[in-house]
Order: structure tokens, then C-alpha cells, then sequence
């Protein structure tokens, strides 16, 4: 699914120059459930960002998909963002979900730049909901969602285009132990049920574990764990 | 999505909105407000040009006399009596003459004609402005002995004068009978108060309207005789004129006019309807060709002239109030503006979010732009409200408003110049010159300044709303832009990176 080579982040921050991604190598095959460990401020988000084409690394190349041409680095925004509305779903830690639409209209978001009808953007909002078990929320806004249903409501409308990819950035930062479980569960039964590419960002090691694999992130370099599965 | 996204937004913020909304009302209402100012104020301009001249008259033909044809300057005793000679005492006074306003020269039929075949002239109108002088009584027996004459009634020793003769003058209008010249001249600006106006079989007729005022003092009413030029006039209608305007004392027929003045085929003014505003000037300049010696004068000349609170208010439109009004919604713009751009800097995880699952920059840029576009269309319409309740507060409670026209060099103005003294010769007995200047019975000209009232509105036109549209929904797009540009810089990384 991805082939990371050499890929390397610069940030200005005034007269220095902070490398968050030095020469990052990185092969991930469909289908597979890649958990990224490692502490605060060490290039994991950053890493997500360029699997997810956010952002464009300074040095290196990200392709996508099977064809070769497909390198977000090297892609035009246009493109780019035609393939994230495509093919890459997001879950955020804060859920990001727009405040003044109601759940399923949140859902739809996701559906709008892929030019759906709205008669079927509605419809399959309303499933999405429905398999996360939110169908007696859909009127609902953010506001009157539990955090562990908001969160629902961001796997739904990251699911809803069917994407290749689900970029998973922290999804139980901002959730209690309980709530953490089940989304994670929820997760997990998904990239089983519906063979997603996963990409899990975490600190959590006990959520790490029950990835495929696991990378860890130390200042700015990938290393791939041996010791997990 | 679009909708139902940009109207949830505005009640999220809505007092936001309501701030930007409300700026850019009192901007636009502004605008809209002096906008009726001035137009009103253009209508009182009119308003007074027209009570002048008449409602349909744009241009006024009049000409400056030649030397020694200055209309009646002084009274004169030579038509009563057929010499110069001062009468003797006792004899007995009963002079009525009818002559031409002191100032005016004169123009011809053939002048008036001329002109009406003119090009872009649609209707030309002549007028024939007269003094009708009246003294009655007895040359007094006493001497009066040295100074100089003055208007009548005045000098040494001027008790015994004033109680042996009794003067007495009113202004007389020889007006036209077409109907082509219906709409020209003063009298189109009468209402018919009583009995019946002027027809076309009464050109050779001796009948006569009445202004209102001047009945009221003289008692007279439909029916009733006055003497003009010792020939009885019979009264066949009392008209009431707006309120101060340049209204003559009588209207006779103009052939009546020309023949008791002895000023047949002749007239004073001409007064000239073009076929449209725009060729108002065109005409002008034709007639100047026609008659070189002439005194044309349009609309805009006399704008020139008008002074006080009419011109006050026309420079406090103009000037004060047209800056203040961009002032005030430059103001709105701006303040539109930075609101909107915090409020894009308030979203930037939530365009970010929108960026990341696949929206394009133009379509978030379109979401802004479409919530400044209706809080600007909603202050529009708050704008259009107040500019309506400006526009009715000067409606209610604008003092009327004074216009006076000066006088001019020229006579093109009505009345001409106000003089005193005239041309030897018929000087009043008693007086004290040899040269006969002494006791001399003056008469002015018409009072030389015109001063009228004309009451203020508002009114708000169709442009002045459009105008006020335009407005608003530039200031939405103006704010919306700011708001755009900003929300075009966000990268989509800005959302996983607000993660805490």
C-alpha cells in the first residue's frame, strides 16, 4: 500500500531547523494493522501526515498504491486531495468533528467532495451510523455525544467512502479505559471485517500489541519492533 | 450541505454576525439616507427653479435694455398732461399707466418664433412683464423747495404730499392663451382657486386672473373690475400661486398687454421648454446664436445663484454627508472583515478537519464567502430599513427650506435690478433741480431677489435600493475574501497537529 523511502521533515522554528523525520524507510502492505509507538514530540503525527499526504516531506518519497506514479511528495495539491477524499480515512484524537452539524451530517462530510447525491449521501450516512450502532444519534450534535460516541461518529465518516486506508491518529487520546477498549475492539473488527490498511498512531503499548506490527518513533526515526507477534 | 452548513454556522455566531450585520445597516442606511438628502434637496432646487419659471420651463430669454429704453424708470407726467411743464396747483391727477418693467428690454414675436422652430425646443411661451402705475388726487398748492425727488410720497414737507395724491402700483403678467404655452411661464405654476382660467377666445378680451393674495387685499373676487391702463378688466378668476414664489399681482392677455403698454409685438421674456434635460444646454447655445444680445439662462445658471438653506443643505448633502456616509461603511467593510477573518482563525481545525477528508480549498473558501455574502445581504436589508426611517425623519421634521435667486447684472432674473432714478424729464412739481431731477416719482423694479419656500423630503428611490444591494453584497464579499484568503493558507496538517 505505501513505500516510504528516505523520507525526511524539516521544520524552520525561527533560526533552527527541527528535523522531525530523518530519512524514514517504510514499506506497508494492504491489509496490514501498523501501530506507531514512541513518546510526545517524535515524529509520529509528522509521519502520519505524510502517509495521509497533509503535508510533503522536505527529502524523500511517498507512493502510494501499487503504481509507482502515485507519490504524494511529488503530486499537485489537486491531485493529492482527490486521493485523500478516495481513499484515506481519518480518526482524530479530538474526533474533529464539525460542531454545527449533527451526526449525520458530520458523516456526510466525508461523502460531499466525492460528488454524491444527497439523497445518497443520506442514505449511507444513516448505514454508517447504524454499524456503529449511533442510528437513535444521527440527529444529534457533537455537543450531545458522549466522547466515545463522537469518536464512533469520526470512525463512521471515516468509513463511509470505503477507504483503502484508515490513518488513525491517537483515536483513545481523549477516552476513559472503558471506552478505549471498545473502540479500539471496534477498530480491530473492522480492518478484520472489511481488510483495511491500518495505521494506528499510539503511546499506548497495550494497544500497540495488538497491532500486526509496530514501528516506534525516537526522534525522528522509524525502527520496527521484533519482539511484537 | 452547503445550506444547511452556512446556516448553522450563523446561529452558531450570531452575535457576531449580528455585529457585522448591524455595521454594515448603519453604513448602507447611511448612504441610503444622504442619497435622499440629496435628492430632495435637488427636488427643492427644482422645486424652486420651477416656481420661478414654471413647471415646465427650462430655459428664460430676456434681454438687457438698450440705452435710453429702460422701461419705465420714472413715472412722469408727460402722457398726463402732453408737456413737462409742472402743473399748475390744484389741478387734478388721474394718471394709469402700464409700462415695462424696469431692467427688461425687449424681444420681438419675430424672436419668439424663432426660437420655438428651433431644434430640441419642444415648446416656447412669451411673457410680457409690466408695472401698472396709478396716481389720483390734486397738485398741491405748496412749494417743497430743494432736495432731491425720491420714490413718491417722500421729501420735504412730505405730509401734505402724501395726503394730496395716493399712488399705487401692482405688477401685471400678459400671458400667453395656447395651450403649448400652458405649461410655461409663472402662471403654470397657479392653482385655480376660483371662477374659470384663461381660454382661447379671450386673447382680445379685457378679462383678467387675480393672484389670491392681491384679491384678498383689494377685495376683490370673480366678478369684480379692476383697472388696468384706465380700461376696465373684468375678474374671472382668483389664483393661488406656492408660497412666496415670483406670482404678478394680474395676468392679463398677452395681445391685451402688448396693446396698453404700447409694446405691440413685443414681449419680455421668452420662456422654453427643451425636449429632453440633456438637450438643455444644446438649446441654450442655439438661442445664444439666434439672438447674440440676449440673455440666456438655464436651470444650472440659476443653480449658481440660488442662496440660502436650500444651498446650505445642498452642500452639507454633498459635502459632509456624502464623506461621512463612505466613511462610515469603509468602517463597515473593514470591521466586516477582521470579524470574519477570526472567525476563520476560530475554524482552523475545522477547515482543516473539512481539508483533510477531501475538500477542496475553493469549496471551504465558497463556505466563507457565502456566510459574509448573507450577513452582508441581511445588513443590507437592515441598511435599506434605516435608510427608509432616516429618509421619513426628514420627511417629518425638516424645517422647510428658504431658496433666494439674486439678482444679476443682466435682467435675466425675474424682476431684473432694483434702481432708482431714471432718465430726465416729467419731474415732479415742487421739486427742488433745475434739472427736473429733483422730486422726481421713481419707480423700482420688481424687488430684485426671489425668495421661496420650499419643504424638504426625502425620497428613497429604486437606484438609491439597488445601489444599497450592491453594497452589501460587496461588503459581504469584501469580508468574505479576507476570510477566504485566510482559510486558503490553512494547511490540513493544522488539524492533527492541534492534537493535544
Amino acid at each position: 500500500m505505501y513505500k516510504l523511502s528516505g523520507v525526511t521533515k524539516d521544520y524552520q522554528k525561527g533560526r533552527n531547523v527541527i528535523a522531525a523525520l530523518q530519512g524514514v524507510d517504510l514499506v506497508i502492505e494492504d491489509g496490514e494493522w501498523l501501530a506507531i509507538q514512541g513518546p510526545t514530540g517524535h515524529g509520529k503525527t509528522t509521519l502520519l501526515q505524510m502517509l495521509g499526504g497533509l503535508d510533503r516531506p522536505t527529502r524523500g518519497s511517498v507512493v502510494f498504491g501499487d503504481q509507482s506514479g502515485t507519490d504524494l511528495a511529488q503530486m499537485r495539491e489537486a491531485r493529492v486531495t482527490k486521493v485523500r477524499a478516495e481513499s484515506i480515512g481519518f480518526i482524530f484524537q479530538t474526533f474533529n468533528l464539525v460542531p454545527t452539524l449533527n451526526a449525520q451530517e458530520n458523516v456526510e462530510a466525508a461523502l460531499v467532495p466525492l460528488g454524491v447525491p444527497a439523497a445518497e449521501r443520506r442514505v449511507r450516512a444513516a448505514q454508517a451510523l447504524e454499524d456503529m450502532d449511533l442510528a437513535d444519534r444521527a440527529r444529534h450534535l457533537p455537543s450531545e455525544l458522549s466522547g466515545g460516541q463522537q469518536q464512533r461518529v469520526g470512525i463512521a465518516r471515516a468509513l463511509v467512502k470505503q477507504p483503502r486506508v484508515l490513518l488513525a491518529d491517537e483515536p483513545t487520546g481523549n477516552l476513559d479505559e472503558e471506552t478505549r477498549d471498545e473502540i479500539i475492539g471496534l477498530l480491530e473488527s473492522l480492518w478484520r471485517e472489511k481488510n483495511l490498511t491500518l495505521i494506528l498512531v499510539t503511546h499506548d503499548s497495550s494497544i500497540a500489541k495488538r497491532a500486526q506490527r509496530v514501528g516506534v518513533m525516537q526522534n525522528g526515526k522509524l525502527s520496527i519492533r521484533q519482539d511484537v507477534h | 450541505m452547503f445550506v444547511t452548513y452556512l446556516r448553522r454556522e450563523l446561529r452558531r455566531r450570531a452575535r457576531q454576525a449580528s455585529i457585522i450585520a448591524l455595521g454594515l445597516a448603519l453604513g448602507i442606511g447611511l448612504v441610503i439616507t444622504v442619497t435622499a438628502l440629496s435628492s430632495g434637496v435637488k427636488n427643492a432646487q427644482g422645486a424652486v427653479l420651477h416656481s420661478l419659471y414654471g413647471l415646465d420651463t427650462d430655459i428664460t430669454v430676456t434681454k438687457a435694455p438698450s440705452a435710453g429704453n429702460g422701461g419705465s424708470g420714472t413715472f412722469g407726467f408727460r402722457g398726463a398732461f402732453g408737456t413737462g411743464q409742472r402743473p399748475a396747483p390744484g389741478t387734478k391727477i388721474d394718471v394709469d399707466n402700464l409700462r415695462n418693467v424696469f431692467g427688461y428690454g425687449s424681444l420681438t414675436d419675430a424672436n419668439l418664433n424663432a426660437v420655438s422652430k428651433l431644434h430640441d425646443v419642444a415648446a416656447a411661451a412669451g411673457g410680457l412683464m409690466l408695472n401698472d402705475t396709478k396716481i389720483t388726487g390734486k397738485i398741491p398748492a405748496i412749494n417743497f423747495g430743494g432736495g432731491n425727488g425720491g420714490p413718491a410720497g417722500s421729501g420735504s414737507g412730505g405730509g401734505t404730499f402724501q395726503a394730496s395724491l395716493k399712488p399705487s402700483n401692482f405688477t401685471v403678467d400678459g400671458v400667453e392663451l395656447a395651450s403649448k404655452a400652458a405649461a410655461l411661464g409663472p402662471l403654470s405654476n397657479s392653482k385655480l382657486a376660483s371662477g374659470r382660467t384663461f381660454s382661447s377666445t379671450d386673447a382680445d378680451s379685457n378679462v383678467a386672473l387675480v393672484d389670491s393674495g392681491y384679491a384678498k387685499s383689494q377685495k376683490l373676487a370673480v366678478g369684480s373690475t379692476i383697472t388696468v391702463a384706465k380700461k376696465s378688466f373684468k375678474v374671472i378668476g382668483i389664483v393661488t400661486t406656492p408660497a412666496a414664489t415670483n406670482s404678478s399681482d394680474v395676468y392679463i392677455p398677452l395681445a391685451r398687454a402688448q396693446k396698453l403698454a404700447g409694446m405691440a409685438g413685443q414681449v419680455n421674456t421668452i420662456y422654453v421648454a427643451a425636449n429632453s434635460a440633456a438637450n438643455i444646454d444644446t438649446v441654450s447655445s442655439e438661442i445664444s446664436r439666434l439672438l447674440p444680445k440676449a440673455t440666456v439662462t438655464n436651470s444650472s445658471d440659476l443653480d449658481k445663484q440660488i442662496t440660502g438653506s436650500v444651498a446650505s443643505a445642498s452642500s452639507l448633502a454633498s459635502n459632509l454627508g456624502r464623506w461621512l456616509a463612505v466613511a462610515v461603511l469603509i468602517a463597515a467593510f473593514l470591521l466586516a472583515s477582521l470579524l470574519t477573518m477570526s472567525a476563520v482563525s476560530r475554524r482552523v481545525r475545522e477547515f482543516g478537519t473539512l481539508k483533510a477528508l477531501g475538500w477542496k480549498s475553493r469549496r471551504v473558501i465558497g463556505q466563507v464567502l457565502g456566510e459574509a455574502v448573507v450577513i452582508g445581504i441581511i445588513g443590507g436589508v437592515i441598511g435599506v430599513g434605516l435608510g427608509f426611517l432616516g429618509a421619513a425623519l426628514i420627511d417629518n421634521f425638516a424645517k422647510p427650506l428658504t431658496a433666494s435667486v439674486g439678482p444679476t447684472t443682466g435682467s435675466a432674473t425675474p424682476g431684473g435690478a432694483k434702481t432708482f432714478g431714471g432718465p430726465p424729464g416729467g419731474s415732479f412739481p415742487g421739486g427742488g433741480n433745475s434739472n427736473g431731477s429733483a422730486g422726481r416719482f421713481v419707480q423700482n423694479a420688481e424687488s430684485a431677489a426671489h425668495t421661496v419656500t420650499v419643504h424638504l423630503s426625502a425620497p428613497v428611490t429604486a437606484g438609491a435600493i439597488a445601489a444599497a444591494v450592491l453594497l452589501a453584497i460587496a461588503g459581504g464579499l469584501i469580508a468574505g475574501s479576507f476570510g477566504g484568503w485566510r482559510a486558503a493558507r490553512l494547511r490540513p496538517a493544522a488539524a492533527l497537529a492541534r492534537v493535544e
